[in-house]
């Protein structure tokens, strides 16, 4: 191979991490496998998603590339232009559907939230390394306030599945920056009775989910139709699946949003038990390597900002696939690197491009 | 340098101890991890394996629904095979109120695409308000082929509306055949619950409608057919996506009439504006030939529910076009009674043919005058003349010798006072007058100056024209009577298998035939030189006949029946019986045209036209005017 050929390999390839981009694809062509299904055979929404794909794959090499350092004075910008945006969308923001989750910045619409995700993990992630000589009580409640202001806006929006991710990863840094045991103990405790409030704050269409859940037949064409028909679809596909493309709560209309956020009920209809084995198996294996690069980064910040994503990520993957087979209540997360959709398949691999830069970026760091 | 040498050291200790308890905690999480893991996998376990059953029929219950097929209904042909009930495929607009929102609205944006009349919106109303909210129910009926192109085109702005293409059941012949053939209309509750009595509900999944009157309700069962079924496999919003497996439905059986249509417009149409009742039936095997009752009405109004409107002018007419004058009319027979009277004379032997009764034109009974209408008293009065001239005192004095009962006993085996069993509901059984009759009516004794009047047809005595009809053809037929029935065979259309309704003989009256000639003859002379001789004077054939008269309102002792001044309903009813030809009976016949006065002026000529028709083909150039 000539030269210059194989330096640009070694270019390309240098800062990503072979593991994890073998489960990434792995789990990518899963969906389009599903997508395809779901789509009944047409092939617009699949080379859409094929184009998502290739932008993803081209934010997580752009962010593999950047040395973590430079994110880490990114960190304090992106937050405080976050929750401006936030307090924005609250004043000025559009209302789509009800919830008021829009900003209309002059050339396009922009959902500020969304850029929350990433900027709260590395806020928080920027202000335990700042302070990780000296770590106090006092440290742990100013993250919590950084955590509950973006929370309680994003909350008000409404749009509770992304508030409770987003607190999920600052909750899951919090916890891997060392929160001492008694207060988890303590808030746990709080929790508990605090529920009652967080009920009242709810708002109807969100109690709704809950009681839903709680017994979906009570309103089997409203609500309760999504979680009925997805639990039929898993189901009724048994141990082997009724095969791809064969489907018939999938084909026949049966399943909402079947290539998004219930594209799990397609996959396990048509897959059984042994396609989701081998589906948790594959997430497993990914987010056991993000363990492993996680718990060999060389600096506080990289540590927490690697386990946060890491757990984020499985958090997504759990409370969709909880929600499709009827344990969650229905909230509006895709299924990780499988469900129709460009933002949340850029954002997940903006965070895979983040860990592959922490795994190999370490060298430079301890030389 | 102790510090020194401890401060480093310390450091490193620290961090290392720091990335250990960093560890433990990922150790823990990862512990939440494979933890939260291990339940979605039991959960899928569960649902996938354990519930498996469960759900697979779910998804089958959601996937496949079976729906009916509506068979067609059978055809009803009159004997020469004119059409009079049939089926034709046409466009319906037809609306679920319980997907279509405001109805009001939709029907009022409707209105601007296709023409919905107020007629429209009054019959769905009513059907509104008889049918559950998830059924849809047709807004307009019977659409052209642009009316269904534009709301095509609307469509999307119309949930819950839908165009149906249906068979729709037509009766060509309209009023003429109202009563006879009937007509269907959408199936009610209490139907629903017959059919369910009767097993027969699960066949009328997917039919909307159901044989109402005539033979459409008596011959329901052969009509309508069997339902098909269809299995398909259903999208989430009901649609069938492809066809599983289908039984096909088999196709109601055709109805063929001994009615002859012809014969029957041709008696429809002799009434002219007369109200009034023909029944007419072939004596040789009680196949019914005409049945007629005028006014009819048009049963295509029924079909697909009557508006509210339409509804009341036919109900609230004086002239009850929706009553079956032939089958349920009941009146006083009249004179026409004589010539049974005068078998059950000869029967019992109280009279010989021969003998002469005096007639000076009133019977005295108990103080009361029985009077003779006619100006001239007859004089001597044998019994053949007795029915030729229609001798009233003939038979108040044969009445008064043979008693009620006997009376009754003779008259029951001609069918008077007992239903026919004809093959439509909704016949009366008349009133034929007993002492037992009385008791059980009227919880009184019989009064032997009651009977006399019953000699003459009047009184209590009350029958329907099919019943004189039938008794009309018993005599024609020698004494042997058959049921009389409008339907000649059901033909399965597959198979083109007949199966005949049987001429049933009900009884053999047993007539000595030196008795029935004496009758018969008279009969033939009431034509000739009696009281109808005027209406078949130029008639090429013999045919035997006779007039009578039923009264309408008491006439007061000692005042006379005049009848310009007695109001128009009030008048008499006018009656003729006959059969023809007279040696060998093919038809025989009742009519009875209502407040039309002496039975030769109105009744008989309507006869004559039928029979005209029936034994020459000769059809009549106006409706039969009165003599």
């Amino acid at each position: 191979m000539p030269f210059v050929l194989r330096r640009l390999l070694v270019l390309l390839t240098r800062h990503i991490d072979g593991v994890l981009l073998s489960a990434i694809l792995l789990l990518m062509f899963t969906g389009l496998l599903t997508l395809f299904s779901a789509a009944n055979g047409s092939f617009g929404r699949l080379s859409d998603q094929l184009i998502n794909m290739m932008v993803a794959l081209g934010v997580m090499w752009a962010f593999a590339n950047i040395p973590p350092h430079y994110l880490m004075r990114m960190a304090v910008p992106l937050f405080l232009t976050g929750c401006a945006l936030l307090v924005g969308v609250a004043l000025f923001g559009e209302i789509v559907n009800g919830a008021r989750r829009w900003l209309n910045i002059g050339i396009t619409r922009i959902q500020p939230s969304e850029l929350m995700k990433i900027a709260l993990p590395l806020m928080l992630a920027w202000y335990f390394n700042r302070n990780e000589a000296s770590l106090k009580l006092r440290n742990y409640v100013i993250a919590a306030v950084m955590l509950a202001v973006p929370a309680a806006l994003i909350m008000r929006q409404p749009d509770l599945g992304t508030a409770l991710l987003i607190s999920a990863s600052g909750g899951y840094l919090i916890f891997l920056a060392g929160l001492p045991w008694r207060i988890i103990i303590a808030l746990a405790a709080a929790a508990a009775a605090g529920m009652p409030l967080l009920w009242s704050l709810m708002h109807d269409y969100q109690r709704q989910r809950v009681l839903t859940l709680l017994d979906p037949g009570s309103d089997p064409l409203g609500a309760g139709y999504h979680t009925i028909q997805s639990t039929i679809a898993v189901g009724s596909g048994g141990v082997l699946g009724k095969g791809w493309m064969n489907g018939t709560q999938t084909h026949l209309d049966f399943i909402p949003e079947r290539t998004t956020d219930f594209i799990f009920a397609v996959y396990a209809e048509e897959f059984g038990l042994l396609g989701n084995a081998a589906l948790l198996g594959l997430y497993l294996f990914l987010i056991g390597r993000a363990m492993v690069i996680t718990a060999n980064a060389p600096t506080l910040f990289a540590r927490l900002l690697a386990g946060s994503i890491t757990l984020t990520f499985f958090t997504y993957a759990f409370v969709n696939m909880g929600m499709v087979s009827g344990i969650l209540p229905v909230v509006g997360v895709p299924l990780p690197l499988v469900s129709y959709g460009g933002t949340s398949l850029v954002s997940i691999c903006l965070g895979f491009g983040i860990l592959m830069s922490i795994n190999t970026h370490k060298k430079l760091v301890q030389t | 340098m102790s510090e020194l040498s401890i401060n480093p050291g310390i450091e490193i200790r620290d961090s290392e101890r720091e990335l250990q308890r960093f560890r433990g905690r990922l150790a823990l999480t990862g512990i939440f991890v494979l933890l939260l893991f291990g339940l979605l996998f039991l959960r899928f376990a569960y649902l996938q394996v354990v519930q498996h059953r469960h759900y697979s029929t779910l998804a089958e219950a959601n996937r496949i629904s079976v729906l009916p097929i509506a068979p067609h209904r059978g055809v009803i042909l009159d004997r020469n095979g004119v059409l009079l009930a049939h089926n034709y495929s046409a466009y319906t607009l037809e609306i679920t109120p319980s997907r279509a929102g405001n109805l009001e609205q939709t029907i009022d944006e409707l209105a601007t695409i296709v023409e919905i009349t107020p007629r429209d919106r009054r019959r769905f109303r009513k059907l509104l308000e008889e049918s559950k909210r998830f059924e849809s129910l047709p807004i307009r009926t019977r659409l052209s082929d642009e009316e269904i192109a534009r709301f095509a085109v609307h469509r999307y702005r119309f949930p819950g509306v839908e165009a149906k293409a249906r068979l729709f059941r037509q009766y060509p012949q309209g009023e003429i055949f109202s009563h006879v053939v009937g007509h269907i209309g959408r199936i009610n509750q209490r139907e629903i619950e017959q059919l369910e009595k009767s097993g027969r509900l699960a066949n009328y999944r997917g039919s909307d409608y159901i044989g109402k009157t005539g033979l459409e309700q008596s011959y329901e069962a052969a009509l309508h057919g069997t339902t098909g079924v269809e299995e398909v496999e259903v999208d989430s919003g009901g649609r069938a996506v492809r066809v599983l497996s289908r039984t096909p439905p088999v196709s109601g059986n055709n109805l063929v009439l001994n009615l002859d249509a012809k014969l029957q417009e041709v008696a429809y149409q002799a009434f002219g504006d007369r109200r009034g009742a023909l029944v007419a039936i072939d004596p040789r095997n009680g196949g019914v030939l005409a049945l007629v009752s005028k006014p009819g009405f048009d049963p295509n109004l029924f079909v697909d529910g009557i508006d509210p409107q339409s509804w009341n002018e036919l109900n609230g007419s004086p002239d009850k076009p929706l009553l079956n004058r032939a089958a349920a009319g009941t009146y006083p027979p009249g004179s026409t009674f004589k010539p049974f009277m005068a078998l059950a004379a000869l029967f019992y032997g109280k009279r010989s043919p021969q003998q002469v009764i005096s007639d000076p034109g009133y019977f005295m009974f108990g103080g009361h005058r029985f009077r003779d209408g006619r100006p001239v008293p007859l004089g001597a009065v044998d019994m053949h003349r007795s029915i030729v001239v229609s001798s009233d005192v003939y038979y108040y004095t044969l009445a008064n010798e043979l008693g009620i009962d006997p009376i009754a006993r003779f008259m029951e085996k001609f069918g008077f006072g007992s239903r026919t069993g004809i093959d439509i509901a909704g016949e009366s059984a008349g009133v034929l007058p007993s002492t037992e009759w009385k008791l059980r009516r009227f919880k009184q004794k019989w009064y032997a100056g009651e009977t006399i009047s019953v000699g003459i047809g009047q009184g209590y005595n009350s029958y329907t024209p099919l019943q004189l009809a039938s008794a009309t053809a018993t005599i024609a037929n020698d004494g042997v009577m058959y049921r009389p029935h409008i339907v000649d065979y059901v033909e399965d259309i597959r198979s083109g298998e007949k199966t005949p309704v049987e001429p049933k003989p009900l009884r053999d009256l047993a007539l000595k035939p030196e008795h029935l000639k004496v009758v018969k003859d008279a009969m033939v002379g009431v034509n000739k030189e009696g009281t109808s001789a005027r209406v078949f004077a130029d008639a090429p054939y013999v045919a035997a006949g006779k007039t009578g008269t039923a009264q309408v309102i008491a006439i007061k002792q000692g005042e006379k029946y005049v009848e310009s001044r007695v109001a128009e309903r009030h008048r008499d009813h006018a009656w003729f019986i006959v059969y023809a030809p007279a040696d060998n009976p093919t038809i025989a016949l009742a009519v009875i045209a209502e407040n039309s006065g002496f039975g030769a002026r109105a009744a008989a000529p309507v006869a004559r036209q039928v029979l005209d028709y029936h034994l020459l083909g000769k059809l009549p150039a106006k409706p039969a005017e009165a003599d």
